[in-house]
């Protein structure tokens, strides 16, 4: 798509262009192009030197048992915080959208953990959940079961994942709603006169319907996951116990900031980039899919 | 719909407002916790009724931080976090909408080359160059200040594409107009595309101001300094105790000042964060 109308000017747009690209050059392109460079290279214990060392960095990261659990626990952890985020969204979504009394009620009430920062929502959890203190801790003592989330990885997993879900309900439930929103409802009616209960509707027509909705959810969700979650964990449970939550990112982090290792740092951040380039390009084809409906 | 159904119509309000508290709950422990003392927190089990230290825990953390770990005032983090999120969001906008100008109404030679360059930063979240982009912060002398905080983060793909998209629904008469009344690119920028693009202006701002409140993983690494803090950082380092050495009543009396701002943005201006959240993300 292109304007017919245009204005002329030799120098005007790239001065409008300049600030946009020189951030993008200082803090995205550089720092990318760094990352790449340093992956390639192994220093010594000082960061006095380094040498070029190919694919070193990446080999010793494939051969270490940490980094490959690392992985297993950002595929789990993403596969229930998506789940389990998008599935509790669209029963909510559903439900709102059938209601007639209070929907803008419940709608206000559902969307505001948006705003909370998802450090913020680990805080809060791990209060509620706090081995010694915790208000629903008390009270799963009272049904015999022992909560420590510090010391037991199971808990400690579903703790964050708990945090990070509670924080995405809202995300999911408002796309959900304006999806549900722009189904005719001449189809459901058709199909209610047809004598189709409610179930039968909702599998029949509302849920293929909204099947677009919910891929995008799910690439957001997986996102969201990767990403933004390292706020919840570095709150809560800093990867711990032992690699139980440290999930890629912040296995990133806590290789490259707290332990220094720069080349395999930027070793994982490289692959991390894939990862996201794949990501994005999921995301992008899918919407082009979209657009000829 | 078409069916008379008090059941599903009680079922259906039933789980809703089961969702509603199943929200809210950890907002009101937060809250009521924010007015306890720290005696009554770690005496198990907390009352889930607020105790009468509101005042006194708030005015403690707003002048003077915690008690025994960080004594930076959080009424300073306010006021960090509020610069930031708000740098980050009119700068956003502003260099995403002149850029949007510029690849809309020109030719140039280069024009989808740096359309596609602002693309690509879509596929570099700040996570996966951490380290790099600090050095870049180091090298500029931008770490722990206001500027370091927020420029590294306002080059922005998608309220330029929002922008782009708008600009493309502009009918051409209107640019064609100004023409012949002798106006030219600026002079069209400033009286007649500025003032259309008012509601997605408002939309943006929303959702970037919140996004930029809660920035957690850049603020980590480049405050050193107290007095450089957001508040959201403020939180983290408080609790750097044990579970029951927390100062509970104080970090929750933080944790509420912290996603209060954010969260009255979210329901006053309902309408545009749904506007600005949906419109976003296609």
């Amino acid at each position: 798509m292109e304007k017919r109308v245009i204005f002329r000017s030799a120098w005007l747009p790239y001065v409008l262009l300049l600030p946009q690209i020189t951030i993008t050059v200082m803090f995205f392109f550089w720092p990318a192009a760094q990352a790449v460079y340093y992956s390639f290279q192994l220093q010594d214990a000082f960061g006095m030197s380094s040498q070029f060392v190919w694919f070193e960095n990446y080999l010793t990261l494939f051969r270490d048992s940490h980094y490959l659990s690392s992985f297993r626990v950002t595929a789990f952890f993403s596969v229930l915080v998506a789940t389990s985020g998008i599935l509790i969204s669209l029963v909510l979504a559903t439900m709102a959208d059938s209601v007639v009394r209070g929907a803008l009620a419940y709608k206000t009430f559902l969307i505001w953990p948006y705003a909370v920062a998802p450090a913020v929502a680990g805080v809060l959890w791990a209060f509620i959940f706090a081995p010694s203190i915790g208000i629903v801790t008390y009270f799963l003592k009272k049904f015999g079961i022992d909560w420590n989330w510090i010391i037991n990885s199971e808990q400690a997993m579903l703790l964050v994942v708990v945090a990070s879900v509670w924080k995405q309900i809202s995300y999911n439930f408002l796309f959900f709603l304006a999806g549900l929103q722009s189904i005719p409802k001449s189809l459901l009616e058709a199909a209610a006169i047809d004598g189709a209960g409610p179930f039968r509707r909702f599998w029949t027509i509302v849920f293929p319907l909204l099947s677009p909705t919910t891929f995008f959810l799910l690439v957001m969700n997986i996102i969201y996951s990767f990403f933004d979650t390292f706020g919840v964990i570095d709150a809560t449970t800093e990867g711990g116990p032992g690699d139980a939550t440290k999930i890629l990112v912040y296995k990133v982090y806590y290789d490259g900031v707290k332990a220094a290792d720069l080349g395999g740092s930027s070793a994982q951040s490289v692959i991390l980039m894939a990862i996201v380039i794949t990501l994005t390009v999921i995301q992008f084809r899918y919407i082009e899919r979209r657009v000829q409906y | 719909m078409v069916e008379n159904r008090p059941v599903r119509d009680f079922l259906a309000h039933a789980v809703l407002i089961a969702g509603v508290i199943l929200v809210a709950f950890p907002l009101w422990v937060t809250f009521v916790a924010s007015t306890l003392t720290f005696e009554q927190i770690v005496a198990v089990p907390m009352p889930l009724w607020p105790g009468d230290h509101f005042l006194d825990n708030y005015r403690q953390v707003l002048t003077a931080g915690s008690e025994k770990g960080s004594s930076a005032p959080v009424s300073t983090m306010l006021v960090n976090s509020l610069i930031m999120a708000l740098s980050i969001a009119i700068g956003k906008i502003t260099i995403s909408i002149l850029s949007a100008f510029a690849i809309v109404y020109f030719r140039f030679p280069g024009r989808s080359f740096f359309f596609w360059s602002v693309f690509v930063t879509l596929m570099l979240p700040v996570e996966v160059r951490i380290i790099p982009t600090f050095k870049v912060a180091a090298d500029l002398g931008i770490l722990d200040s206001h500027v370091g905080l927020a420029m590294p983060l306002i080059a922005s793909a998608t309220a330029t594409f929002l922008f782009r998209q708008f600009f493309m629904t502009i009918p051409d008469e209107l640019a064609e107009a100004a023409r012949m009344d002798g106006a030219g690119p600026i002079r069209f920028f400033i009286d007649v595309v500025l003032p259309l693009s008012k509601t997605h202006m408002a939309a943006l701002f929303v959702i970037l101001f919140i996004y930029g409140w809660n920035q957690y993983l850049w603020p980590l690494l480049i405050t050193t300094s107290e007095s450089m803090y957001t508040v959201v950082i403020g939180i983290k380092r408080m609790i750097a105790g044990g579970d029951a050495s927390n100062e509970w009543h104080l970090i929750m009396a933080t944790a509420m000042l912290a996603l209060l701002p954010p969260a009255l943005v979210v329901i006053l201006m309902q309408k545009w964060f749904v506007k600005g959240l949906v419109e976003t993300e296609k």
